[in-house]
C-alpha cells in the first residue's frame, strides 16, 4: 500500500541523526573544507554511531541488524544537512562493506568484515569512475584478463574516497564481456595511489586516482567469484545515497536561506516580502519535497530486492539536477554574501557540483 | 512504513479505468475537433462495458489509502481523455459548495440538481475579493437582486443551477462576499456561450450573465446575511486544512503528461532507440536522454500528488502540500507535454496524433483552482510564517 509514512524506528534515527548532524557535522564542515581534509577525531566520533558494523551480520562480528535503503536514506539525508563531506566521512566504509555483504563469497566475507567491527574507524573505498570523459560505471577502460587461476588488472581510476586511508579497494573492470569487481589491496604491486587529488567540492574528503598496471589478483579477489556482483545494483545504490547526500544539502541550503531573507532588509522591507525571493524560496521547498519522494522511491526498490534501475536513474537525473539549482539559487538569494566564504552557501553550491559526478561514493 | 507498492484492489480499480480510458481516448479527437458539440452524457460502449465490468473490492470507509487510490485512478481517466467518459458523473463543484455550506433545508431542495459553482469575472480571478456581482435586497419583495459577469464555469452548460459568488458590500472585500444559489431559467440569468478554449475543449465551460436577476431571499447559502468589516490579514502560515481539489486538479495533470510519455516512448521504440536507464550520455542518443529526463520530472510530480493524498487519508493536514503539488504539476505537466513534442517533432505537433492536443489540454493545469504563482504565495507563506497581509 502507497505509504509516505515514517516508521517509529526511522523517525528516532532521523531526529538522532538530526541532532548528531547540527552538534557535530555543521560547526566542522567550513574548517573542514578549508583545510581539505577531516580530522581524525570526527571519524572515530562517527565510528562510534556504528553506523557500518551494526547492519554486518552477527557471525562476522557485527550487530547483525537488518540493514534498510530507507532508513539509510533518512540517516543521510540528516547527516548531510549538516554537511555533505562529513556525511560521507561517516559512512564512507558501508558502501564497500554492502558490496561485500551482498555479493561476496563465504571466505570474503570472513576475510573481509571483521576488519569493520572494530573499535577504530576502518576505510575501504569503491574504485568505479575513470579519468577520461563522459566514463560509465559499467563500461570500464579498466580491463581484468585472465591469467592462470587469477586476473591481471590495467587501467586507472579516479575520485577513489579516503584514498588516503582506505585498506583495500573495490575496483570495477571489465573482464570479457561482464563487468567484474575485484578487492585489491593498497598494497598490491603495480598499483600507484596517486597524490590526493585537487576538487572544486567536497575538499575534506581525500580523493586519490589509482594508477594499476598489471596489478595480479586472485581467483578468490573477484567479487563473488565465479558467479560475479551486481555491478548495476552497486551503482544503483550508490546513486540512490548520492540522492539522500544531494537532498540534505538541498534543504540545508533552504533552510539556511529562510531566516537569512527575513533578516535582511532592501528599500524598507526584508527581502521575504518580495515575491522574486519568496517564490525562489517556495521553489526550493516543493523540489526538496519531490527529490524526497523519488530517493524514497528507489530505496524501497532496492529494499524490496526489485530492479531499480529505472528509479535510481531518476533519482541520478533529477536529484543532481534540482540540488544544483537550489544551491545555486541559495547564492542568488544571499546575493554578495553568497559569493563570501563567510557564508557556507557557496561551499554547499561547490558541493553539489561535485557530488552530481561521484559515482560509488556511498551507499545505501 | 513507507511503501511505494500498489495493492490488489489498487491495481484491479486501476485496470478498470484504464478499459474505460481505452474507449473513451476514441472519442478523444472528435469533440476537440467539433468544440461546440458537447460528448454524449453516455458513450455507446458503456452498457456492454458495465454489464462485463468485474465488481470490485471496496474497502469500508476505514480505508486510509482512498484518497491515493482515487489519484491513481483519476491520473488513468484523464490518461484516456481530459473530458469524455463512458458515463458522466452527476453533480458539479456547487454541489461540493452546498453540501458544505449549505442549510440541511437548502440540501433538501437542491441536492438532486447538477450545480455548477461561479467566481471567476472578467475582471477577478486569483484575487476573489475583487468579485464585482452584486447582489442587493430587495426588502419589500424579501428578493435579491442580482447583476455581474461570470465566466469559465465549469459544467456551466449542462448544469441546472449554479452557486454563484456576489458581494453584499464591495466596500468589506472578502467579508462582503456571499454564495447564492440561481436556478436555470430565473429571468435575468442568461447562458451567453461555451467558452473557447486552447485545450480541453470538449469539457463545459461557460459564461454567465445576470441581469436583475431576482432570486428568493432563502437562496443566499448557509442563510447568514452579515457582512465582516473587520481585515483580519488572514491565517498566520498554513492553515491546518485537508485539500484534496488541488491533488485531484494535480492528477488530471499527470494522467495527460503520462499519455504523452507513453506516446512518445511508442514512437522512439518504433524508430528503434530503445531507452537504457544505465547509460550515459557517450552512449545513448539525445533523444532518448531527454525523455528519460522527462520520465523523471513526471515521476516525482507525481509522487508530490501521491504524498498529499497519502496525507489526506492519514487525516493529517496537508494543506502545503497540496499547494506543492499543485504547484509542482502545473510546471511538470507543461514541460513534459512540450519536451514530447521537441522529441518527436513533427510527429508532435500534427493533428494526426493527440500530442498536441495533450499539450493543449493540460496547459490549465498551472491556471485553474489557484495558479502556479498563487501556490507559491501560500507555500512561501507557510515557510516564512507569514501571514496574507505580511505577503502578498
Amino acid at each position: 500500500m502507497i505509504s509516505f509514512g515514517m516508521s517509529e524506528d526511522q523517525q528516532l534515527v532521523r531526529d538522532t541523526m538530526r541532532e548528531f548532524a547540527a552538534e557535530a557535522i555543521r560547526p566542522l564542515g567550513r574548517e573542514c573544507d578549508e583545510a581539505s581534509s577531516i580530522p581524525d577525531d570526527f571519524f572515530q566520533m562517527a565510528w562510534d554511531l556504528g553506523l557500518t558494523s551494526t547492519q554486518i551480520p552477527a557471525e562476522y562480528g557485527g550487530a547483525g541488524e537488518d540493514r534498510s535503503p530507507v532508513t539509510n536514506v533518512i540517516l543521510l539525508e540528516e547527516l548531510a544537512h549538516g554537511d555533505a563531506a562529513l556525511a560521507i566521512a561517516a559512512v564512507a566504509p558501508s558502501q564497500f562493506v554492502n558490496a561485500i555483504v551482498d555479493y561476496g563469497s563465504e571466505e570474503q566475507k570472513k576475510k573481509y568484515l571483521p576488519m569493520f567491527c572494530g573499535d577504530r574507524y576502518h576505510a575501504a573505498s569503491l574504485a568505479i569512475l575513470e579519468p577520461s570523459p563522459v566514463a560509465e560505471p559499467l563500461r570500464p577502460r579498466t580491463v581484468a584478463e585472465p591469467k592462470g587461476d587469477g586476473f591481471v588488472i590495467s587501467g586507472a581510476k579516479s575520485f577513489v574516497v579516503f584514498g588516503d586511508r582506505a585498506s583495500h579497494f573495490l575496483v570495477f573492470a571489465r573482464n570479457d564481456d561482464r563487468v567484474d569487481a575485484f578487492v585489491v589491496p593498497r598494497d598490491a604491486e603495480g598499483l600507484t595511489i596517486s597524490e590526493p587529488e585537487l576538487n572544486m567540492g567536497m575538499k575534506g574528503l581525500t580523493t586519490v586516482g589509482l594508477e594499476l598496471e598489471r596489478v595480479e589478483v586472485a581467483a578468490a579477489d573477484r567479487l563473488g567469484g565465479e558467479a560475479g556482483a551486481d555491478a548495476a545494483q552497486i551503482v544503483n545504490n550508490s546513486r540512490v545515497a548520492l540522492g539522500a547526500v544531494l537532498l540534505g544539502l538541498s534543504r540545508g541550503v533552504l533552510e539556511y536561506c529562510v531566516p537569512y531573507t527575513k533578516d535582511r532588509v532592501a528599500f524598507d522591507e526584508p527581502i521575504s516580502k518580495k515575491q522574486s525571493i519568496a517564490f525562489r524560496l517556495a521553489d526550493m521547498h516543493i523540489e526538496c519535497d519531490a527529490m524526497r519522494h523519488l530517493v524514497w522511491q528507489a530505496a524501497s526498490h532496492l529494499e524490496q530486492g526489485r530492479d531499480a534501475t529505472q528509479k535510481a536513474r531518476f533519482v541520478k537525473t533529477y536529484v543532481s539536477e534540482k540540488a544544483l539549482w537550489i544551491a545555486d539559487n541559495g547564492i542568488q538569494v544571499l546575493g554578495g554574501h553568497g559569493f563570501i566564504r563567510e557564508h557556507p552557501v557557496e561551499m554547499w553550491f561547490r558541493h553539489a557540483r561535485t557530488l552530481g559526478v561521484l559515482e560509488g561514493a556511498v551507499g545505501v | 512504513m513507507i511503501d511505494f507498492t500498489l495493492t490488489e484492489t489498487d491495481e484491479a480499480h486501476i485496470e478498470q479505468a484504464r478499459q474505460a480510458a481505452l474507449i473513451c481516448r476514441q472519442y478523444a479527437r472528435e469533440y476537440d475537433e467539433n468544440e461546440a458539440e458537447m460528448p454524449p452524457e453516455e458513450l455507446p460502449e458503456a452498457a456492454e462495458f458495465f454489464a462485463n465490468a468485474p465488481d470490485l473490492p471496496t474497502p469500508g470507509p476505514e480505508d486510509t489509502s482512498y484518497p491515493v487510490r482515487t489519484a491513481l485512478q483519476t491520473m488513468v481517466t484523464h490518461w484516456g481523455d481530459y473530458s469524455i467518459r463512458l458515463k458522466r458523473d452527476r453533480g458539479g463543484l456547487g454541489n461540493a459548495a452546498l453540501a458544505a455550506a449549505g442549510t440541511p433545508e437548502q440540501q433538501q431542495k437542491w441536492g438532486h440538481l447538477t450545480l455548477s459553482m461561479a467566481i471567476t469575472e472578467p475582471g477577478c480571478g486569483s484575487d476573489p475579493s475583487r468579485v464585482s456581482t452584486t447582489a442587493v435586497l430587495d426588502e419589500e419583495t424579501d428578493e435579491w437582486v442580482l447583476n455581474g459577469e461570470k465566466i469559465f464555469v465549469t459544467t456551466g452548460i449542462r448544469a441546472n443551477g449554479v452557486v454563484l459568488w456576489a458581494t453584499l458590500d464591495k466596500s468589506a472585500g472578502r467579508g462582503g462576499i456571499k454564495s447564492f444559489l440561481v436556478e436555470k431559467g430565473t429571468p435575468g440569468f442568461e447562458v451567453p456561450h461555451k467558452e473557447k478554449k486552447l485545450g480541453i475543449r470538449a469539457d463545459d465551460t461557460a459564461a454567465y450573465v445576470f441581469r436583475d436577476c431576482r432570486i428568493p431571499r432563502e437562496n443566499l447559502l448557509g442563510g447568514d446575511e452579515t457582512v465582516q468589516h473587520k481585515n483580519s490579514g488572514g491565517f498566520r502560515g498554513v492553515m491546518k486544512t485537508f485539500n484534496m481539489t488541488r491533488p485531484m486538479t494535480a492528477a488530471f495533470g499527470h494522467g495527460i503528461a503520462e499519455a504523452a510519455l507513453d506516446f512518445t516512448r511508442e514512437q522512439l521504440e518504433a524508430a528503434g532507440i530503445t531507452v537504457d536507464y544505465m547509460a550515459g550520455l557517450a552512449s545513448q542518443s539525445a533523444a532518448a536522454e531527454k525523455f528519460i529526463r522527462l520520465e523523471a520530472l513526471h515521476e516525482a510530480s507525481k509522487l508530490t500528488t501521491l504524498n498529499a493524498c497519502w496525507m489526506a487519508g492519514e487525516g493529517m493536514p496537508n494543506n502545503m502540500e497540496s499547494s506543492v503539488c499543485k504547484a509542482h504539476a502545473g510546471s511538470s505537466v507543461r514541460a513534459i507535454t512540450q519536451g514530447c513534442i521537441e522529441i518527436l517533432g513533427s510527429l508532435g505537433i500534427s493533428r494526426d496524433h493527440l500530442l498536441e492536443k495533450w499539450a493543449r489540454d493540460c496547459r490549465i493545469t498551472d491556471i485553474y483552482e489557484g495558479t502556479g504563482e498563487i501556490q507559491r504565495l501560500i507555500i512561501a507563506r507557510g515557510l516564512l510564517d507569514y501571514t496574507r497581509a505580511d505577503l502578498k
